[in-house]
């Protein structure tokens, strides 16, 4: 039952990014493109996916496992440490660059042709690699807050 | 005005809150793309293979068949081999030093009213702003 539900909610997410034109790339650079033709439609993206989540995590709040019994994630963390400020920095530069996430990188699979697949496959490298560089990031600079 | 892009973006959104909606109540899971993925390719979060992976088939697989459904998007990705392999790199090892992405950070962080999903979101935003408006306003290589 959780590998369906987990099955629907990324058919739900996929079919909502596909709708969205998130995949579309010159929508995300058109967004971040603020002196240029600024396109404004991520915004109505963002505000229609937090919107149902907003009322989710207060049902979740008053719930105590999940309704699978699985356990919610933990109480969130407020500490804004280095490897939060550097990985997005990032996440940023390399979402600028090429107007993919990582949702709609895989969402995009199939109909992204021979460079989605090299974003991809250079997105999983990154990822790869993420594991040894975090402990060291973390070691060595104090939290910021 | 509002134009057509703007209701298929809201449309869409609410079905990406919807996923996430599904993930959380049902499976008590956080709805974070890079998070489900990273979390397998490095090997970090095997125990929960099954539902991870089930997760990615519904994410790939849904959009496989709207395409023949309905529409096939053309992406409009830049065909720059350095700038896709450099562009893919920092989007992986960014999302995974910050715990998050755009799906993790942005939607599921910033309805909690987390601190740290609005701040990397404002972090990764700006990021991205100066990026473009650096290498196409100014340099003119995207």
């Amino acid at each position: 039952m959780r590998n369906l539900m987990a099955l629907l909610a990324g058919g739900v997410f996929g079919a909502g990014l596909f709708t969205s034109g998130m995949t579309d790339t010159t929508k995300v650079q058109g967004w971040l493109d603020v002196f240029g033709e600024w396109d404004p439609t991520l915004a109505f993206v963002m505000g229609g996916a937090i919107l149902p989540m907003f009322f989710a995590w207060r049902i979740a709040a008053r719930m105590k496992v999940s309704r699978l019994g699985t356990p919610f994630p933990t109480p969130r963390t407020d500490a804004l440490t280095p490897n939060l400020i550097i990985g997005s920095t990032m996440f940023g530069a390399g979402w600028g660059l090429t107007g993919l996430c990582p949702g709609p990188a895989m969402a995009a699979l199939s109909y992204g042709g021979v460079g989605g697949l090299i974003f991809l496959a250079s997105m999983v490298a990154g990822m790869v690699i993420a594991r040894p560089i975090k402990p060291l990031l973390e070691q060595r600079t104090p939290e910021i807050a | 005005m509002i134009e057509q892009d703007w209701i298929f973006g809201f449309a869409g959104g609410l079905m990406i809150g919807l996923g996430a909606v599904i993930f959380l109540l049902m499976n008590g899971r956080i709805m974070g793309a890079s998070g489900i993925l990273g979390g397998l390719v490095d090997g970090t979060e095997l125990r929960n293979f099954a539902e991870k992976s089930s997760f990615i088939a519904g994410l790939v697989g849904v959009p496989f068949v709207l395409t023949f459904l309905w529409v096939r998007p053309d992406i409009h990705l830049t065909t720059n081999l350095w700038i896709l392999v450099s562009g893919g790199i920092l989007v992986g090892l960014g999302t995974r030093l910050a715990n998050g992405c755009t799906s993790g950070h942005g939607v599921c962080g910033i309805s909690r009213l987390s601190p740290r999903g609005i701040v990397a979101t404002l972090v990764y935003l700006l990021a991205g702003g100066v990026a473009m408006v650096f290498l196409r306003n100014i340099l003119g290589v995207i």
